[in-house]
């Protein structure tokens, strides 16, 4: 067992450095990949390209696709990506994101790079049928180019994702949120059984000091969990409610390189 | 009689750990070699379905009023060598791998050629039928690069395996061998400058 472990440990040590080496020739690093932001959003407009009420705008709609059809489509603006070809700076940062869901690959990124003028719509492998390349080009071409070319981002954005919503809508369905059902139901199934466990010890005929101190502590119990315990839950359903309005990450899609690029 | 059954002890244990190790050995290279053969799988559908494009770029490109034959007929012998140059993923040597890659890399360069040259065609190049096939070219290209970035990534992980104290010792017995890679383009040197 150790020596596996050992030839394990060592077997890691020499394939981390090996990929250190490999990236190092590669010229590709963390660095030049914009981290996933803390709080995630299907918009990350970095160049700031757009107002804050477009922003939110095409938030909300690229949100409530996902919500609908579970495909995430994301939009990220950068300055410049240097001497990196569009599409290949595309499907690794997408990849790094882990934009769309694991087992659909149902992500698709569209990149611009501001200051080259550059931009490309990447599709993960479980859209490439439906968002062919082709198909990609042409939105580009038709829909967001000329959108660009007058400078007006959020135009060309607003279009772009509306053909890609369009083309990718019958693909996937949204993913069943079993879990939050089950959560709260198990949280007030939970709230139910300490009620009557409550009025339970309440209720309970005792004597005089052990019935003063039972009551003393069953009402610094229950006040404790009605304080803590209820409006902690009904805190998590309120951020439940508020994040159902909001994006809830990005699912761990992988992307193969399908999708086109363009210029403005 | 008591000596003789600590030898005995002895290589029985030595036997074991002997065997254990084999069987680790086996077991990690196994699924090593599976992954890279995998992933080359990959790469040859990639190469493959650039291979498929070619017959109706020329087709389109032969539209247009009398395009240049020397840069079509280049691109359809590239065509027909790339094609002809298949790789057995049981047989992943690195000599079988640059001959796969030169012979891809030709096509590389007559399509290359090939499109430099329709620059001098504006029209044809206007038309949609083109765009979508320049299009679908160039995310061939670019699937073809994430499948060879993946495929290298695989057998760099069961290369270095293979080469692993006590691996280096069963391996060769075992029928395991080394993997050809392919090798970077020059242009993938450069470093890049980014601005978010």
């Amino acid at each position: 067992m150790s020596l596996r472990n050992s030839t394990n440990f060592r077997f890691w040590l020499l394939a981390l450095l090996l990929v250190f080496q490999s990236s190092l020739l590669l010229a590709q690093s963390d660095s030049d990949f914009p981290p996933i932001p803390a709080s995630p959003h299907l918009v990350n407009d970095l160049a700031k390209t757009m107002t804050a009420d477009q922003v939110a705008a095409l938030e909300a709609k690229l949100v409530d696709f996902d919500k609908t059809t579970s495909t995430q489509i994301a939009i990220v603006t950068v300055k410049s990506i240097g001497n990196y070809e569009v599409a290949q700076y595309a499907v690794e940062l997408a990849n790094r994101w882990k934009i769309g869901r694991a087992a659909k690959n149902n992500g698709v990124l569209l990149l611009a790079s501001i200051d080259d003028r550059k931009i490309n719509i990447s599709t993960g492998y479980g859209l490439e049928g439906a968002l062919t390349d082709a198909l990609c080009g042409r939105i580009i071409r038709n829909e967001i180019v000329p959108a660009f070319k007058t400078g007006n981002y959020y135009d060309g954005f607003d279009k772009g994702t509306d053909a890609i919503i369009k083309a990718t809508k019958g693909e996937y369905t949204a993913d069943p949120v079993v879990d939050k059902e089950e959560f709260s139901i198990g949280t007030v199934i939970i709230i139910i059984f300490i009620i009557i466990v409550i009025i339970a010890i309440f209720s309970s005929p005792g004597g005089g000091g052990g019935g003063g101190y039972m009551s003393g502590k069953g009402s610094s119990f229950g006040s404790g969990y009605w304080g803590g315990g209820f409006g902690s839950s009904s805190g998590s359903s309120w951020s439940g409610g508020s994040s159902s309005g909001g994006f809830g990450g990005f699912g761990g899609g992988s992307f193969g390189g399908g999708g086109a690029s363009g210029s403005w | 009689m008591k000596s003789s059954s600590i030898i005995l002890l002895a290589v029985l244990a030595l036997l074991l750990i002997g065997g254990c190790m084999t069987c680790n050995v086996q077991k990690s290279l196994v699924t090593l070699d599976e992954n890279a053969k995998s992933k080359w799988g990959e790469v040859q559908n990639q190469y493959q379905r650039r291979a498929d494009l070619v017959p109706n770029l020329v087709s389109t490109v032969k539209g247009a009023a009398n395009f240049e034959q020397k840069t079509l007929t280049d691109v359809i012998e590239a065509r027909a060598k790339a094609t002809s140059i298949q790789v057995n993923p049981e047989n992943l040597t690195p000599e079988k791998l640059q001959e796969f890659q030169a012979a891809q890399g030709q096509l590389s360069q007559a399509l290359g050629r090939l499109m430099m040259v329709t620059e001098n065609y504006p029209q044809l190049r206007a038309t949609e039928a083109f765009r979508d096939l320049q299009v679908q070219l160039e995310g061939t290209e670019n699937r073809i690069t994430v499948a060879r970035k993946s495929f290298n990534d695989a057998v760099q992980q069961y290369n270095t395996q293979l080469r692993i104290f006590p691996n280096n010792i069963f391996a060769g017995m075992m029928g395991f061998a080394q993997k050809g890679m392919f090798e970077a383009d020059q242009n993938a040197q450069k470093a890049p400058q980014v601005q978010f």
